[in-house]
């Protein structure tokens, strides 16, 4: 599906200003221009998108309304129903989830002695790493330190972020490229040997180490491969469905549901790492997503609902170049590395906007801006709106072959649909891609639940409140590796009491005083529904609504 | 636009649908009132989870491709392919060599390939599968690393091999001996690990650390930028 004939007028003058702008360089903002532009159009500052939880641990705090839905939800199990003495898996250390932050804290609870058990929704690897493209972030160069990467990340979360977490990021990350490449992980390289770094938006240096554009899938394969050489115990499409905690307060296994039987499994484990990862399928505002199937926010209900408190959890990433055309490919994802590698963003008239490699909410928002405060975008035949991302600019400056080279995942995903990127310019439109919050978490993934550790997208803290490219697929390794680590470490003293789903039972009491037991759904989500029925499905839905104690999945 | 779509026929499991054109099989399939469990993953083209057999109707040959990016075609045949048995081998990647024959010795089947070519033709990402299959034998590790690195495990070479083969895990064993043994080392990293665990940036750090998030911001934004290019 080339790109319709409406569209060629403003592919001209994309092509016609490219001379003139590959010697245009476009200042970057200052915080004077950035904070307006954020206030206007990004996505975070849309009010009537957001409201205040009323129950839990983080009651008064305010998040997406979709989130806040399950967060305040029903639970899925009702405790008198369902018998604790009935164990069926008996471990030190439970991991649930299996991207890159679950595979990193089995393998290395693993190698500190403890029995380690994984549950995870969909199968190993089915998680937001294998869709991570451009890089990930360490400061191994000569020119850089992590020193320059610590005030990169935490101006790119404009100040908040926790400083504990944003050191632990930064001293681990070479040598979690190293262990990754000790496991057998093939870094893009120079002949010499010397890592080939790229930069990144609101990154000061080149700092992002890649696998072509493939650099999650290049690591969730190695990841996965290590730990099933390891003999670990899992479970795929077996999600947790409520943590159990014993009658001292401490998080001692969790509710898991087989999704094909509905079957339940109680696992009684000394420690619960939560590695779920994030929640784009819930589309705030429309939006459609980068993120994979099970993106429900499982991981946050559960740790909410278990008495974590939860941080920062009212500002999602929208990554600015997600592809609107064509539709079959909406909402995926569009590297980064495209602009690392020179394309700039260019609206219909050919214009830029924006330097290109500005942190995302700030790139993102003035894309929104083009097409929705300036009328300079380009409407898709389905009516979305996008600006054009400039790719063929990259064999300009960098040589022919070196799209190819560098971003051979790009080619192929549009080449499917007739539009070679080599030669004419992609269209973008933000896509929902990241929660930059999560579970409040300490430096070695202790949550302030004893018991329950947490590590990747659903922790919270390390980000602020704008995460930075490239710190995500490092962030996953590196709380990941602590987190395993500091549980199998934990479980060593550890005892487990008499397990209990009171909090559960305390729960339903607390949405019942509320008054809003009625009204909220079932949560955890598990998966999103794009099944479309020959009746009102979401409408059915709702009327049925599960009592406690149905596990209904599909 | 919805006066132009155009309907397209398909066959679920061999049962008749009709679904507006452009849909994605995996798209298809949701219009079609399915809601998948499995088959389903990261619907971007990077899991493999959701590897798709079809056929046209006129048209025995069987194809391949990925349910997420593949569109519908008219008169298409649909079948996925969520799970398929396939033997991986368990290894301690420290105590092996980076060479053909240790491939070989891990994975003794591999000898068994006939070179008959049905992996490539069923290789939704057109890499060269039997071509990376004899550079193992040839021992070119390095080779079987460029040519299978795009690779996302959705296990259509597998399940087509008529020799019971798992393409797929043997490219995995080879790229990790590549990634571990054979690819040139990094000084620069060894030299920052080496400082990092001498606490060379801890005091400095530290500093960063007290400052209030005005002093941090201010910091950012007067700091240097190398270029990007």
């Amino acid at each position: 599906m080339p790109y319709p004939a409406y569209m060629e007028g403003s592919i001209k003058k994309v092509e016609a200003t490219r001379e003139k702008r590959l010697k245009e360089t476009f200042a970057r903002l200052t915080d004077e221009q950035k904070n307006p532009l954020l206030e206007e159009f990004h996505p975070d500052f849309i009010k009537e998108a957001m409201r205040e939880l009323v129950v839990g641990p983080s009651k008064g705090g305010r998040a997406p309304l979709e989130l806040v839905d399950l967060l305040e939800g029903n639970a899925r199990v009702d405790p008198d129903k369902i018998d604790l003495n009935k164990i069926d898996y008996d471990v030190d250390v439970l991991i649930l989830g299996f991207g890159g932050a679950g595979a990193s804290a089995a393998i290395m609870a693993h190698q500190g002695g403890a029995k380690v058990m994984v549950a995870t929704k969909l199968r190993l690897g089915d998680a937001n790493t294998v869709g991570a493209q451009a890089g990930t972030q360490a400061a191994d160069r000569p020119e850089d330190s992590p020193i320059m990467h610590y005030i990169d990340t935490m101006g790119g979360g404009h100040g908040d972020n926790l400083p504990d977490l944003v050191e632990a990021l930064v001293k681990d990350a070479p040598s979690a490229i190293k262990w990754l490449e000790d496991l057998g992980v093939c870094w893009d390289k120079n002949p010499d040997g010397s890592m080939h770094e790229l930069s990144g938006g609101g990154a000061s240096r080149l700092r992002l180490h890649s696998c072509r554009d493939y650099t999650g899938l290049e690591e969730m394969r190695v990841l996965r491969d290590e730990f099933r050489n390891r003999k670990i115990d899992f479970l795929e499409y077996s999600p947790a469905i409520e943590l159990i905690i014993d009658d001292r307060g401490k998080v001692s296994g969790a509710v898991l549901v087989n999704m094909e039987t509905n079957e339940l499994t109680i696992v009684r484990a000394k420690a619960v790492v939560m590695a779920t990862g994030g929640m784009g399928r819930l589309h705030f505002q429309g939006f459609p997503t980068t993120n994979h199937y099970g993106a429900t926010a499982d991981g946050l209900v559960l740790a909410y609902r278990a008495g974590a408190e939860l941080i920062f959890i009212d500002t999602m990433q929208y990554h600015p170049t997600g592809a609107v055309y064509p539709v079959q490919i909406l909402g995926q994802l569009v590297t980064e590395k495209v602009r690392a590698l020179g394309a700039q963003l260019a609206n219909s008239e050919g214009e830029q906007f924006i330097m290109p490699l500005e942190p995302r909410d700030v790139v993102a928002s003035s894309i929104i801006r083009e097409c929705r405060g300036r009328n300079k975008g380009i409407k898709t035949p389905h009516g979305e709106f996008g600006v054009w991302l400039d790719s063929p600019m990259i064999d300009l400056i960098r040589g022919e072959g070196t799209i190819a080279r560098e971003i051979p995942a790009m080619v192929r995903q549009f080449g499917r649909y007739d539009i070679n990127i080599i030669k004419e310019p992609m269209l973008i439109y933000p896509t929902l891609h990241y929660q930059n919050g999560g579970i409040k978490m300490a430096a070695d993934g202790a949550t302030t639940v004893p018991g329950l550790f947490a590590a990747g997208e659903v922790g919270g803290g390390v980000h602020g409140r704008n995460r930075l490219i490239g710190n995500s697929t490092l962030d996953i390794f590196v709380f990941g590796r602590r987190a395993g680590t500091a549980a199998a470490n934990y479980v060593k003293t550890a005892k487990v009491g008499k397990l209990t789903l009171e909090h559960v039972r305390r729960w339903q009491k607390e949405l019942a005083k509320a008054g809003i037991a009625k009204s909220r759904p079932i949560s955890p989500r598990l998966l999103p529904d794009y099944a479309r029925q020959p009746y009102d499905y979401l409408a059915e839905y709702a009327k049925e609504m599960l009592e406690p104690g149905q596990i209904k999945v599909a | 636009m919805t006066e132009q779509t155009k309907i397209v026929d398909i066959y679920i499991m061999g049962k008749h649908y009709q679904v507006p054109e452009g849909l994605t099989i995996m798209t298809a399939l949701e219009y079609c009132g399915y809601r998948l469990v499995r088959g389903c993953g990261c619907r971007a083209g990077f899991c493999g989870a959701c590897a798709t057999v079809y056929n046209l109707k006129d048209d025995p040959q069987l194809k391949f491709d990925l349910a997420c990016q593949k569109t519908v075609e008219q008169d298409m045949y649909l079948a996925q392919i969520p799970f398929f048995p396939a033997a991986k081998a368990t290894y301690d990647i420290e105590k092996l060599e980076p060479t053909g024959e240790q491939v070989l010795a891990v994975y003794p089947l591999i000898e068994k390939c006939f070179g008959c070519n049905t992996c490539t033709k069923a290789c939704p990402q057109e890499l060269e599968v039997m071509w990376y299959m004899s550079d193992i034998l040839r021992g070119d590790i390095p080779e079987v690393m460029n040519k299978s690195f795009d690779c996302v495990m959705c296990g259509l070479c597998a399940a087509r091999c008529p020799q019971g083969l798992v393409p797929y895990n043997y490219a995995l064993l080879s790229r990790r001996l590549y990634g571990k043994y054979l690819a040139p080392r990094s000084k620069h990293l060894e030299d920052r690990i080496a400082e990092i665990n001498a606490n060379k940036f801890d005091a400095d750090i530290e500093k960063l650390k007290k400052m209030d998030k005005k002093e941090i911001q201010k910091k950012y934004q007067t700091r240097d930028i190398e270029a990007a290019y």
